[in-house]
This record gives structure tokens, C-alpha cells and sequence, in this order.
């Protein structure tokens, strides 16, 4: 499968929990090399989405694929996926070397701790360190690290610069347009819209469920440009 | 490929994983480990008797098979607080290992904690009650490893079905106990009989073997097909 070519593709995507309709027929498309937001109010069906796309939650209705393959949680090419959540995902009780040869052996990757550490800009801190006592920034960097682990040809973000200070949230910013340079599908669900409109490729709304917007963005946007399309969309506040 | 890097060894990840957390903090060995010395001494407090007579060989098996029950719940419990820490099961179920392989990898780590514990507890027993337990050291290892095994194999399943619930302790030994009616029931009785200071009876014990090694096979099969479900919040 080629990392550059593959586009991921939503089919009539629904999720149902019990008589709760999350989602409801979604179709959607993913390019590589682009960074895709996914907007909505509470409850829109945003995480419900991230989590189909990341093969945690198995839709109720229609097909996830990327390329020509199939996505599911059975599916070989989950292993392409990577994902940033607003929890690091790491063991807290393991230090940062511990955590990355945990996660490298379960994706079949031999990898070398201290070059990953580096290029996250965690160098200098202690990797046997438990990760609970690192700050929530070097907490992020070491997951986006963890994600990074074996080259996932989509990255999913969910509200990644959650809880982090003007300097994470910049280094996060830098972070997602290098993973779009690699040519990697980015998709970034968040409620920072400032943070995210001078990087959007394509705009994605949802609204109770449904796709309420899904198009490309053809000039750079800016935060108020961003809050104006969300508000007409889902006629919501920001 | 979904295993890249082969079952097993996905397998002895999990478990080491959860074993290296152990030893760098001893949290639930050290848990385990108090509530069971201190088990052990109330039974000796309220049973043995200073007149020296023997104990009945029942108190002992009670004693050995309560501590497992007990120190086993608590293992379940924390295991699995460390996946929900940081979100890590998330990370963990988004790897392409083999649902079944995390099981398994997680319920090796518990056996182990749980097997190092109730050899304190049955080396305990032992002197406390003057139990025979030299005498039929491999039929009780047996007896109680199976145990162990059937006891985790079920309740990995259970505490992973929880891992999002706020009062899981509680819900715990509420599910988990009437599953395990008929483990506890064997292993008790077969350890009573072992445990029998006049000749023990062989045939009974090798019928409650039986019955527990089938037990474990259903609860081992059972746990493999439901974990990936319930783990998923499926």
C-alpha cells in the first residue's frame, strides 16, 4: 500500500448505542498530505467518529477504507494507524524507554528509544523516569512519539493540545504540519479552532450525528474565518 | 500483518509489561501480601487451639482458598486501574496485537501474582495450623494452581468488562464470585480431603483434579472468546 497514494474513505459510516443514534450516515473523505479538522459541539458524534477511524469502535453501519482495503478491528491494516489522544496512552508507571519498547514490540518494530526520544525533543529527560511524573507537555510529546513508533501512513488526533501551555500547543502545531509533509493522512479532531484554522486542508462539521459540513479549504483561514463557517454550520456558539 | 511479532510473544509483552510495573512499585504484591498474613493470623487467632489439638483439615483448605479468592480480587482490580491510567488500553487495543494475545498476556501477569502470594499463604497455613502440607506438596500445588487459573482466567475477563466502571471494586466480587461457585466448590473440597491427616481419599482427589481441570478449560475458552468484546465495550 502506498503511504502516499491511499485516501481513506467513510461509506454510510453509523454508530448506534443502544436507542442513541451517534452517528448517522456519514460519508467522508481523507486525503494523504493534508491535515483534516473534525469540528462539532458536544455530542456531535466527533469521538464516536475518531474512534471508527482508529478501529476502537466498530460502526453499526457502512465501511471504513484506506485504499482498497477494508478497516475494521481485525483488519491487518489498522497498523497503520496512529493515534494522539488527550491522554497520553502510556503507562505511567513505566519510563519513557520502557513505554517505546513496550509499544515497538507490539507493532513488530525494533526501535532505538533514545533516537525517538530526541527527535520528540525529549533528550533530556530522564527515560526511566515514570512517565506519570513528567509534565503533561513531555507527557503529549512521548505520545505523539508512541504514535510515531511505526510510521502510520493516517494519524488521528483527539483534542491533542488539550490542557497544554502556549509552547506545547505551538510545538503540536509544528508537529502536525510535518506529519502532512511525510504525506500522512492527519486528521485532527479538537474545540481549538484558533489553533487549528491556519493548518486545515479540509473542513469536516459534524452536527447531531450528521456530516453538517465536509469540504476543502482553498486559502489559509484564520480563527475568526474558522468560528464564522462553524457557526453558520451548526449554529452553535464558540 | 495483525501479529507482526508473533502471538506468544505478544503474549509475554502484556505480562512482563504488568510485571515490570510490579516491581518497580510492589503495589500489589505488597496489598496482596498484607491482607493475607493478616487473613491467616485471624483464622490462627479464632481456630488453633493452645491445647495443641489438630485442626480440622476443612479450616486449612478454607483458609488456603479464601486467601486465593481474596488476594486474586485485588490483583484483578489494580491490574487493570494501570491500563486506565493515562488511557493506555487505548493505546494497547490500537496496536494490531491479537485481542486474544492481550488476554492471555494479562492473565499470566495475574497467575503470577497471585501464584507468589498463595505460596506465602499455604507456607503460612502450614505452620500456623500444622497442616500436612509436605506430605502432598505437588497434589496441593496442583490443586491450587488450577485454581488460581480458573479463578484469573475468569475474572481478567470480568475486570477487563469493568475497566470504565467507577465502582468496579464492588462490582467485581459481585460478578465474579457466583461465577466461580463451582471452582471454589472443587478446589475446596478436593484441598480438604488432600489435606485429610488420615489417609486421604485418592479417588476423590483425582475426581476434583478432573473437575478442575475442565473448569479451567471452559472458563480459559470462554474468557478468549469474550474478551475481545467486552474489552471493546462492544
Amino acid at each position: 500500500m502506498s503511504l502516499a497514494s491511499a485516501e481513506l474513505q467513510l461509506d454510510l459510516v453509523g454508530k448506534t448505542f443502544g436507542r442513541h443514534r451517534a452517528l448517522v450516515g456519514v460519508s467522508a473523505v481523507f486525503s494523504p498530505g493534508k491535515i483534516s479538522a473534525i469540528l462539532g459541539p458536544n455530542g456531535a458524534g466527533k469521538s464516536t467518529l475518531l474512534g471508527i477511524l482508529a478501529t476502537l469502535v466498530r460502526p453499526s453501519t457502512g465501511t471504513i477504507r484506506w485504499g482498497n482495503e477494508l478497516l475494521g478491528p481485525t483488519a491487518p491494516g489498522r497498523a497503520a494507524i496512529g493515534y494522539v489522544g488527550h491522554e497520553p496512552g502510556l503507562y505511567g508507571d513505566l519510563g519513557a524507554f520502557d513505554n517505546l519498547k513496550l509499544f515497538g514490540g507490539l507493532y513488530g518494530k525494533a526501535v532505538d528509544p533514545k533516537v525517538i526520544l530526541e527527535k520528540v525533543g525529549l533528550s533530556h529527560v530522564d527515560p526511566l523516569a515514570p512517565v506519570r511524573t513528567y509534565s503533561r507537555g513531555m507527557q503529549q510529546r512521548l505520545a505523539l512519539a508512541r504514535a510515531l513508533l511505526h510510521e502510520p501512513a493516517i494519524l488521528l488526533f483527539d483534542e491533542p493540545s488539550a490542557a497544554l501551555d502556549p509552547a506545547g500547543a505551538s510545538w503540536l502545531s509544528e508537529q502536525l504540519v510535518l506529519q502532512r509533509q511525510a504525506g500522512r493522512i492527519v486528521i485532527v479532531v479538537t474545540h481549538d479552532l484558533d489553533a487549528v484554522a491556519p493548518l486545515t486542508d479540509h473542513l469536516t462539521i459534524l452536527r447531531r450525528g450528521r456530516l453538517a459540513h465536509h469540504a476543502p479549504i482553498t486559502t489559509t483561514l484564520t480563527g475568526v474565518d474558522l468560528r464564522r463557517i462553524y457557526t453558520e454550520t451548526t449554529g452553535a456558539c464558540t | 500483518m495483525l501479529a507482526p511479532n508473533g502471538f506468544v510473544k505478544t503474549i509475554f509483552l502484556v505480562a512482563s509489561k504488568d510485571l515490570r510495573i510490579e516491581w518497580r512499585n510492589r503495589e500489589i504484591t505488597a496489598t496482596m501480601g498484607f491482607f493475607s498474613v493478616l487473613m491467616v493470623l485471624i483464622f490462627a487467632f479464632a481456630f488453633v487451639n493452645p491445647a495443641g489439638d489438630g485442626l480440622k483439615s476443612e479450616v486449612t483448605a478454607g483458609v488456603l482458598w479464601v486467601g486465593l479468592l481474596f488476594s486474586g480480587t485485588i490483583a484483578l482490580a489494580r491490574t487493570f486501574d494501570r491500563e486506565r491510567d493515562l488511557e493506555a488500553i487505548r493505546a494497547l487495543l490500537l496496536s494490531p496485537a491479537p485481542r486474544a494475545a492481550i488476554y492471555l498476556g494479562k492473565l499470566l501477569g495475574v497467575v503470577f501474582l497471585m501464584l507468589l502470594v498463595q505460596l506465602a499463604v499455604t507456607l503460612l497455613s502450614g505452620l500456623f495450623f500444622s497442616a500436612s502440607i509436605g506430605q502432598h506438596a505437588v497434589w496441593l500445588a496442583l490443586f491450587l494452581g488450577l485454581g488460581t487459573l480458573g479463578y484469573a482466567a475468569v475474572g481478567t475477563v470480568v475486570s477487563g468488562a469493568l475497566i470504565r466502571s467507577k465502582s468496579r471494586d464492588a462490582l467485581i466480587a459481585a460478578l465474579l464470585f457466583p461465577l466461580v461457585t463451582p471452582l471454589v466448590m472443587a478446589g475446596v473440597r478436593g484441598t480438604s480431603m488432600l489435606l485429610n491427616p488420615e489417609t486421604p481419599d485418592m479417588e476423590s482427589i483425582v475426581f476434583w483434579t478432573e473437575f478442575l481441570v475442565v473448569v479451567d478449560a471452559v472458563f480459559l475458552i470462554l474468557g478468549l472468546w469474550a474478551f475481545e468484546p467486552v474489552i471493546s465495550g462492544e
